[in-house]
Order: C-alpha cells, then structure tokens, then sequence
C-alpha cells in the first residue's frame, strides 16, 4: 500500500474517532438534561448559590457570597493560603479609582 | 494525473519525514502534548462554565446580605416587610445558613435549614428532608456520609453553640450524581437550625429575592440597596458570572504544568522558521536539479507541516476528551481539588465548544505549516548549486 493511502486512512480514522466522541458527547448531555432539572430544582428548594467544589474555606466555598473586597480574606491581592487560589481568581480592581501620587 | 501528481509528492514527502523520524517523532510527541494540554484546559473550563449556567440557574433572583463594618452581618427579618412592597418582588424568603467546622474529621461542612419544603423528595435524594419544625432530623451529602461513616437511619451529633451535643437522625442522603452540589451539605429543620447555631430570634443568615420579571432584579436591587444602604444585593446574573470569572481563570498549577512543554514547542518551531538544516537544503538543491519546481517544493513543504500538525493535533484532542470526561481530568486533579477533607465526585458532561477546538486548531496548526514552508521557499528559489554548497 502506497504511504500516501496509509496517511489518509489513518487521518480517517482520527477524525471517525472525533466524530464517535461528538455522538459521545451528545447522547451524554441528553441523558442529562433530566439530572440538570432535578439538580435545579434542588438548588432552588435548598436555595444554594454555589458549587460544593472547594471546602477549604468560607470564600472558596461560596465564591460568590464572600466579602466583596477579597477573594482571599487577608487582604486584598494577597497570595491564597490554599490550591485553591490557582482556580479561583482574585477580585477585579478595575472599579477602583485611587492613586497614589509620590512627589 | 492532477490527483496522482500531488499523491506522488505527498508519497515522496512522508518517504522523506521517515528518513529523519526520530527528530520528528520527538517534534510530533512535543505537538501532541502541547495540543492534550491546552485542549483538557479548555474542555474542563468550558464544561464547568456550562454546567454552572445550568444548575445555578435555580438560585434565588436576588439574595440580600446586611453588611456591618465590611462584614455579613447577620438580616433583620423586618427587612422583609419593606422588601415586598418594592414593586415587581413575588416573593422574599430567609435563608438560614453557615458552616460546622468539624474537628473530628477536620473538614467544614455547611450547614442550612429550609423553610417550607416544597421538594420533599427528589430522585437525587435517598430518603427525604427534614420538614420544617421536625426536631434531631437531618439530610446529609454524599461527602459529609463518607466523612462521618454514616447512612441513612444513623445518627451522628453536632456541638451546639451553647457547647451541648445534638444528635440528629439521618433521613435523607443527597446522591452521588448531585455531589458538585451537595456534597458537604447538612440540611436541618428552621428550629434545629437556630437552636445549633444559637440565632438570635427576628433574623436570618440573609434573604432569598424572587421577582416577577427577571429583567427588573437590578432596578430591584437598586431599590434594595437605596432603602437599606447597609445591604448588598447579589444578582443570579453576578452569581453565574463569577462562576465564568472562576473556571476562566487558568493558571497556576496547571499553566505551571503546562509551560515547559509550551516552551519546548515553541524552541522547535522557532528552530524550523528560522533556517532549514544543512541536510533539508542539500535535499531541496538536489530535487531542483533533477527538475523540481519552486511551487513542488513549497507543495511538498506544506504537505510535511500538514502530516506533523494533523498527526499531533487529533490524536491531540482525542486524548483530552478522554483525559477530562473518561478520566475525570486526573492530571489536573490535585489543583483543582484544593486542602479540604469533602471532595465531592463527579463526571463532567463532555460539553465541547467547537469555536474554541477551531481556534485551538488555527493558533497551531497555521503557523507550523507556515514555519515549515516559509524556509523552505527562501531556499528553494535560490539557485540549486549555491543551495546544495550551503
């Protein structure tokens, strides 16, 4: 067999594989559009606001309840204690007007 | 013979690759790795996005913090009452909440207490929750049962804030597929609640907003906050939009992870743009001579840049896919799980963003094709005995 057909027929099977993962995918996510209701509907019983990902601290646990001038407590822009603070970012700063001039 | 003509060239091109093929195995395993780790960050982060959107969806419209001295402060439920003649709020309820640190098992837990329960039961819930006044019952997460050891019909005990112990029987358990919820939750009665945490009476941890128009929650919120300059209103919108902030933010650990072979890829590709090495222009000079074209070479270039990025960038993805919604991401694990005693266990759904997969594919692919050909044109226009001299 020719190199060239070797080539080809590889790069179809790559891409077969992609498109068995697509179906994959796709029959996944409507399996779960039952899960994601039921979820919803606990979420809203309960009255939860955030994901149970983090349970190391207060403002990990609940990102978007914390205090709005830190993502890590101490002081704002300090350097998270936990791992955590690889995944959840500091606060923006954008908002904040205040310069300090050094004369 | 059009057809056959590029064939005969891409025949000659990966006889050519072969002949070098440990520099470019070593090139193809560097591309692949590259690919495998850009492609799971962008996976993982756009299917906890996705998945945010979806479940957080249920939060209340608006919840409403009491601020003293830059902290939560505990909310006066007189709140309410003026609360509920804003124009456009259905409904304001109190949400009682907080955490259990727990020094047995040194993990936190967080606590809440539900007021009317609506959802009884839920197929995500083996057993039921507690009813509103129903003393020592419990419903617990999956986490909180792995922690304690305990299952349903069980009964564990938590130290109240008076330093007595509560016993609590468990009557529900949440299930393993709504564990990214759930986890390390512990859901008493409003009375238990109070009584654990020793609450104050007339006040809640904070309130639950809902609205009849969902477009109204910010004049609602600013009416809020105008009424009561010591509140803070959250919006479901700011809610979700952390989430986003969150599971955007890639760095750190992962990136850290991730830079070598970053750096190794772009030394090699920098290495391929900026000159052919001596052996590649005694081969471009030779099949001048013997009657190649410039536009044969540059054909032959570009079938070389399109069999290593192809070769590298599929089987690059596919094992992404598979690294992240087969394998639950374990390579990322370790970061993404953080110091805490819960974890909760749970299988991504395999949502894949195809305009990020493109750009993926446009950031690399494009430009090793062009670092392989743009050389490779500089030589192949010289004239053939200067090229094959050096």
């Amino acid at each position: 067999m020719r190199r060239s057909s070797i080539f080809f027929l590889l790069t179809a099977l790559k891409i077969l594989i992609i498109i068995a993962l697509f179906v994959h995918s796709r029959i996944e996510l409507s399996n779960r559009m039952t899960l994601w209701k039921d979820l919803e509907g606990i979420v809203s019983t309960l009255k939860l606001t955030d994901m149970a990902l983090f349970t190391d601290a207060r403002y990990a646990r609940h990102p978007t309840q914390a205090d709005l001038f830190s993502a890590f407590q101490d002081y704002p822009g300090s350097i998270e204690h936990f791992p955590t603070g690889t995944i959840v970012p500091p606060p923006e700063f954008d908002s904040v007007e205040t310069v300090i001039k050094i004369k | 013979m059009g057809i056959e003509k590029h064939r005969n060239i891409l025949d000659y091109t990966l006889l050519s690759l072969l002949r070098r093929k440990f520099k470019n195995i070593g090139i193809i395993l560097v591309f692949t790795f590259v690919i495998f780790i850009v492609g799971s960050i962008l996976f993982l982060s756009y299917s906890f996005k996705r998945e945010a959107y979806l479940i957080l969806k249920g939060s209340p419209e608006i919840v409403v913090h009491r601020m003293m001295a830059g902290r939560h402060e505990l909310t006066l439920l007189s709140y309410m009452k003026d609360i509920i003649e804003i124009p456009g709020v259905s409904k304001v309820e109190p949400r009682y909440w907080g955490y259990y640190y727990d020094s047995m098992t040194k993990a936190n837990y967080t606590i809440l207490s539900m007021g009317e329960t609506v959802m009884k039961t839920s197929r995500l819930l083996k057993g039921r929750l507690p009813e509103i006044n129903e003393k020592n019952s419990a419903a617990i997460g999956k986490g909180v049962a792995r922690a304690r050891f305990i299952d349903i019909g069980n009964v564990f005990s938590l130290q109240s804030a008076d330093g007595s112990q509560m016993v609590f029987n468990i009557v529900g358990i949440f299930e393993t597929d709504s564990e990214l919820m759930t986890a390390d939750l512990i859901v008493l009665s409003e009375s238990d609640f109070k009584r654990l945490v020793k609450m104050p009476e007339g006040m809640a941890t904070d309130l639950a907003i809902y609205v009849y128009n969902e477009t109204e929650a910010l004049t609602v919120a600013r009416k809020i906050r105008e009424r009561f300059p010591d509140s803070r209103p959250i919006l479901r919108d700011e809610i979700i939009r952390t989430y986003d902030a969150v599971f955007g933010w890639r760095s750190g650990l992962v990136l850290t992870l991730f830079i070598g072979a970053l750096a190794a890829f772009i030394i090699l590709a920098w290495d391929k743009a900026t000159g052919l090495s001596a052996e590649e222009k005694q081969e471009i000079g030779i099949l001048k001579a013997i009657g190649w074209e410039t536009s044969d070479i540059l054909e032959m270039k570009f079938w070389e840049g399109l069999v290593i990025s192809l070769t590298s960038f599929l089987p690059g993805i596919i094992l992404a896919y598979l690294h992240v919604f087969f394998f639950g991401a374990s390579l990322f694990a370790p970061a993404l799980k953080g110091w805490s005693v819960i974890y909760p266990e749970y299988r991504l759904a395999p949502f894949i963003n195809f305009y990020q997969v493109a750009t993926l594919m446009a950031i690399t692919v494009i430009p090793y094709i062009a670092s392989t050909i743009i050389p490779s044109w500089k030589a192949s226009i010289t004239e053939p005995d200067i090229v094959m001299r050096g």
